[in-house]
């Protein structure tokens, strides 16, 4: 392996994965239940904050933007985005053996897909080294901005 | 589909990636800079947290990336009241995909190398796939 990630960084990983798609699922649901909100509908929304469902998909987005950016303040971009469509992996494996609907050959073929993609990116370096950003400090002392 | 109606719906799809893009390179480029959150935390337990998220809102880049990522959400919601949720939703998030490794190498330096490309290539197709 060429990069090494805290046990706590898979950790937060793991939580890009499974909060905004859970959080998504919540969200819908919830707002299913309220009613489709417009103009003339808009105390709706105030309806919508109390409702159960709603609360905890927010909760779990608030969860997933915390642990994105976390992983993104030590992690590439472009090593996280994989994490995050891991989401719709999870939300296709969800719909079959939770609220057991029938995935297609398409959808399975899509999860196969994801899934590589993540073991892809995984199997590489988590992080981009650029040297000037060891040398910081020293730039800092002497007062040489660039 | 006409030629307007189809430019209609390509241009809204196309800028809500592209508020999309702009909003995350610009939290990820805010990340970097910030650089490991643990070395940020004052002390240990929660109350610790609030060295990194004081440092975290106190950078504009990552607070015009937010806007962006607000924004896009608004957007996102105009985008599905013309153009079909099963077209809109696959087609935003593989443009956002490719979208974001060209940005990420071309403006935060990262090295997208060939897996990576790889990988971007295979979560579009797969994204496509389980929307189906």
């Amino acid at each position: 392996m060429k990069h090494a990630l805290k046990p706590s960084q898979y950790l937060i990983l793991i939580a890009v994965m499974l909060t905004a798609s859970v959080g998504d699922t919540l969200l819908s649901r919830g707002m299913a239940q309220v009613g489709a909100v417009d103009f003339q509908h808009l105390h709706l929304l105030w309806v919508a904050l109390f409702n159960p469902f709603v609360i905890s998909g927010i909760i779990l987005l608030i969860g997933f933007f915390a642990s994105y950016m976390t992983a993104l303040s030590w992690a590439d971009l472009t090593f996280v985005m994989p994490a995050t469509a891991f989401g719709y992996v999870v939300l296709a494996l969800l719909s079959r053996f939770w609220l057991h609907e029938h995935l297609s050959l398409y959808r399975w073929g899509g999860i196969a897909l994801i899934v590589c993609a993540v073991g892809f990116v995984a199997g590489g370096p988590s992080r981009t080294e650029h040297p000037e950003e060891h040398h910081e400090l020293g730039r800092m002392d002497s007062g040489a901005g660039r | 589909m006409t030629t307007a109606s189809a430019l209609r719906t390509w241009s809204a799809i196309g800028g809500v990636a592209a508020l999309a893009i702009l909003g995350e390179v610009l939290i990820a480029a805010a990340m970097r800079r910030l650089g490991d959150l643990d070395h940020l935390r004052t002390k240990p337990g929660m109350l610790g947290y609030l060295g990194p998220i004081r440092a975290i809102l106190s950078s504009p880049v990552f607070l015009i990336g937010a806007f962006c990522m607000a924004f896009n959400f608004f957007a996102m919601l105009y985008v599905l009241s013309i153009v079909d949720l099963s077209l809109a939703a696959p087609a935003i998030a593989s443009l956002t995909y490719i979208g974001n490794a060209i940005a990420a190498k071309l403006f935060l330096g990262e090295n997208v190398d060939r897996r990576r490309w790889l990988a971007v290539l295979f979560v579009c197709i797969g994204v496509i796939l389980i929307s189906h």
